[in-house]
């Protein structure tokens, strides 16, 4: 079988405008500062890193981040998909603010939603002393991350799922109908497949966003060695050691986990597509 | 029969369940579920810092916002709001094309690489502008020396925030329109408009809604960053002091009235686009439903 | 014909307006603790230097974290003075080649103008009956402090319970990391950990600075909380320092040098006495600001062997600190 050429021959015009466009931005706004990051790890060599990394701390920390991120993230798949079909296809009184609630984590400094969060959540707090009555300790737990992290990633699912909604032909659905398809059947099965690149894509940004989020977590989570501590927190604690290699050191190792974490995740969409013949 | 009576009051709706709508117990359910979610994650924590900046009541709120610091910091964020939200949009739908009209070799890490400043924290993003822009870079020196500093100033907050928003636009863009396909591009071209036209007539009006909505993202996330700009800011109050840091710096001078009352006016800025989104929705409700019925 | 001669009238306007602006102004960046105090030192001292005559200076000031102060200046800050929480943030600074290495010599008490120590904050009535460092070890005692390893003041917090032990004849390693398994939150600022103990409720007492603690009582409610000094503490000593490297001109230098200067004064110390800082010349403050400063036994950095020993052999990348961590 012949490779593939580098870029396939196409029709459609603006290939060295966007191609342009797209690369120089790129590389002003991301490759340039993540290049001096590596380059930073670089001269701080591989054997420096790995003496940085391989503590009991610092897993530790990478641990707690990435699966309570995981989770959080899986909470607003199913969310974010549940709530952008509400808000598009249902009408209801308070509707529209609902829409418009979903994008206030992101106006929200992170500190505020950290501090407004705690308060909420704390013992004494409103709710924080409801659960305290059933025995649920939230804030300062590995709870009060999950709920940080799920509150900074709310908005993604939701905001990429539902222009794709309001795309969504209603023949097709109809179509589905008239061969006799119950609507459980067709939800599953037509819409849900149509949704799905969306949804991944908004479940792939808020693992990312979750991963390396800390001015919101540091206020809700004790922020205690071993048990609750946050991988952001030991970059922070390198730096205010002056140690810019130990800080790049945890830096690339998250960036490293997530790159590949995100690049399955597209690789997944892309091959899905090919298979179902979208492309 | 066309989908727009969904979005029609209840009143003229047939009293039998068309088969493409859900059982009314599911309907309540999933209604129910979506309010409370909201209602436990967003609306409790944003009571919480409304019922903090109206403590003292609202005199005391609007007069903390009046002081020429806050009128800084809030003109400050507008205009570096301003200038990164434009460019994000810019090249997210450059982006979005590049990926989904043309086929090539690694666009799973082309995508990717756009999607890497959300999985680096933060602080590490400032520390990346740091290193490469501060006085102690070879070319943060150059530009220094050249009456540019980029760290410390508004470039350098400007580079932070394009930073964390950059996804976004086009992240938006990209599911819509692998969805909608080249067809109606192609179809276009051929009939000889030119690319422009092809994009303004054609490519745009379909994707809208997406854009909308990932310019609204990218606007409220650039207006409330912090961990990235509070690196690379310097926190000078009435020079390069947004209004996250300036809201820091206020809470952690026992100000909880102003700090407070700062967050709320950043939420209420959050609102006024979303608003703009709901006014554009309902005037262009009906060439929405027209889009739908083709 | 116009717009040309508008862009270089422009342009002409923003070079004539920038040397102007620099001369007659003064960036401080210091840490968390003094907005209150600088706010009115700068007050004061405007006043002070319009009244010899000079033109109306312009001072800036930016707060935050020590040492994410520190390496803003090291990246290229414009500070053309620093009043940070602990010499050896500064030291740092001097390291980056922006100030001399004996900078601690050049003005009096350590270049310290201010001191503070570290105390208690407790409930209203202190229900635990918390007196000294020993008993902060009994069962069922919450602490709250903020995290040594990104706060200023909590080091502050940590050498003085080191201290303490070792006065009293304790292991003070096993102090310590006895005394860290009471702490059930560990904030990353000295701010965040009030929050927490005193609107939160986390804990039975809090390790602060004498200053924030009489803030916070003031800010917070005095019905609420009160002060307990325990027999030992540390005296911290929040040095300040002139930033060579980025002093512009001459008029600059001067106005620099004499607003460090004028940290010195009555008027200025009268402020920080009034700040709730133990500063050292009393003639011209408010005999109740000085008189509500209890005595205390107060171990001094030197004591401890300077920061230069103690920074890294503590706080340092897998120092005391981390392995008490690490034991547990």
């Amino acid at each position: 079988m012949m490779r593939a050429p580098l870029i396939q021959r196409s029709a459609m015009p603006g290939l060295g405008l966007s191609a342009g466009i797209t690369l120089s931005m790129l590389s002003l706004v991301v490759l340039l500062p993540v290049g001096a990051l590596l380059w930073q790890g670089a001269e701080f060599g591989a054997a420096n890193i790995w003496d940085t990394l391989n503590r009991d701390r610092v897993w530790a920390a990478l641990w707690l981040s990435f699966r309570l991120s995981f989770l959080a993230a899986m909470f607003n798949l199913v969310f974010g998909v549940l709530l952008a079909w509400v808000l598009v296809r249902y009408s209801f009184p308070g509707r529209r603010l609902l829409d418009a609630a979903v994008d206030l984590p992101f106006a929200l400094p992170t500190a505020v939603a950290g501090i407004a969060l705690t308060a909420l959540y704390a013992p004494n707090g409103v709710l924080g002393s409801l659960a305290a009555d059933a025995g649920w300790k939230i804030a300062y737990t590995q709870w009060g991350i999950f709920l940080a992290l799920v509150f900074v990633g709310l908005p993604f699912v939701t905001r990429t799922v539902q222009p794709v909604i309001d795309e969504i032909d209603a023949e097709i659905e109809e179509a589905s109908a008239s061969l006799g398809a119950s609507r459980l059947y067709t939800l599953r099965n037509v819409i849900l497949p149509m949704l799905a690149p969306a949804a991944l894509t908004g479940f792939a940004l808020a693992l990312a966003r979750a991963v390396g989020e800390y001015g919101s977590v540091i206020f809700i989570a004790g922020n205690i060695p071993l048990r609750t501590e946050i991988a952001p927190l030991l970059i922070v604690i390198q730096l205010e050691e002056y140690n810019y290699g130990g800080a790049a050191a945890i830096g690339l190792a998250m960036l490293l986990i997530s790159f590949l974490m995100l690049l399955v995740i597209n690789l997944i969409q892309i091959w899905s597509r090919r298979r179902i013949g979208h492309v | 029969m066309s989908d727009a009576t969904l979005h029609r009051p209840a009143a003229t709706r047939p009293s039998f369940r068309r088969p493409t709508d859900e059982a009314p117990a599911l309907r309540a359910a999933l209604i129910l579920v979506a309010v409370g979610g909201l209602a436990l994650l967003v609306a409790a924590p944003l009571a919480a810092v409304f019922a903090e900046a109206l403590a003292q009541g609202w005199a005391a709120s609007i007069a903390s916002l009046g002081n020429p610091d806050a009128r800084s910091a809030i003109r400050l964020t507008l205009l570096i709001t301003g200038i990164a939200v434009p460019l994000n949009a810019a090249f997210g739908i450059a982006a979005a094309w590049l990926i989904t009209k043309f086929d090539f070799r690694g666009k799973a890490f082309l995508i990717t690489l756009i999607d890497l400043p959300f999985s680096v924290s933060p602080v590490v993003a400032g520390l990346c502008i740091v290193l490469l822009f501060g006085a102690n870079s070879a070319l943060g020196g150059w530009l220094v020396a050249h009456g540019l500093p980029v760290v410390f100033a508004i470039p350098g907050i400007v580079l932070a925030t394009v930073f964390v928003t950059f996804p976004f636009v086009a992240r938006e863009l990209i599911p819509v329109m692998i969805e909608q396909g080249r067809a109606e591009e192609e179809a276009a071209l051929t009939l000889g408009a030119s690319g422009w036209r092809t994009f303004r007539t054609v490519t745009l009006p379909n994707i809208r809604w997406a854009l909308l909505y990932g310019t609204l993202l990218c606007t409220a996330r650039a207006m409330g960053e912090f961990g990235a700009v509070a690196v690379v800011s310097g926190k000078i109050r009435g020079q390069t002091a947004t209004m996250p840091i300036t809201i820091e710096m206020l809470y952690n001078e026992y100000l909880s009235v102003a700090a407070f009352s700062m967050a709320a006016l950043l939420c209420g800025l959050a609102l006024i686009t979303l608003t703009l989104k709901t006014v554009l929705e309902l005037r262009h409700a009906d060439s929405l439903s027209a889009n739908r019925r083709h | 014909m116009t717009r040309p001669f508008n862009i270089s009238a422009l342009a002409l306007a923003l070079l004539a307006f920038a040397p102007a602006a620099h001369a007659q102004s003064l960036l401080n960046v210091s840490y968390d603790p003094t907005r209150e105090l600088y706010r009115d030192v700068n007050q004061a001292f405007i006043a002070h230097w319009t009244a010899q005559g000079n033109p109306t200076p312009q001072i800036e000031t930016s707060h935050a974290g020590s040492g994410a102060q520190a390496r803003s200046v090291i990246d290229g800050l414009n500070a053309q003075v620093v009043t940070l929480a602990l010499a050896s943030d500064i030291d740092r600074i001097a390291a980056a080649g922006k100030l001399p290495a004996d900078w601690q010599a050049l003005l009096p008490h350590n270049s310290s103008p201010y001191t503070s120590t570290i105390v208690f904050l407790v409930r209203e009535g202190n229900p635990k009956g918390l007196k000294d460092w020993g008993d902060l070890l009994q069962d069922g005692v919450e602490v709250v402090t903020p995290n040594p390893k990104t706060s200023g003041g909590a080091r502050w917090n940590y050498l003085a319970a080191w201290a303490w032990a070792e006065k009293n004849g304790r292991d003070p390693k096993a102090f310590v990391a006895d005394l860290f398994t009471h702490v059930p939150v560990l904030d990353t600022g000295a701010r965040g950990a009030t929050t927490t103990f005193a609107q939160r409720g986390i804990g039975d007492v809090l390790l602060a600075w004498e200053n924030e603690a009489y803030l916070a009582l003031a800010e917070l409610g005095e019905d609420q909380f009160d002060i307990v000094v325990p027999s030992v503490s540390v005296l911290a000593e929040p040095p300040v320092a002139l930033v060579e490297a980025n002093i512009a001109d001459d008029a600059q230098r001067k106005l620099a040098t004499a607003y460090l200067d004028y940290l010195y004064t009555p008027e200025a110390q009268a402020l920080a006495f009034k700040h709730y800082y133990r500063a050292w010349d009393a003639s011209a403050a408010d005999p109740a600001d000085v008189a509500r400063f209890p005595k205390l036994d107060l171990v001094t950095i030197g004591d401890l062997g300077g920061w230069a020993k103690v920074q890294p052999e503590h706080f340092g990348d897998g120092g005391i600190f981390d392995q008490i961590h690490v034991a547990k």
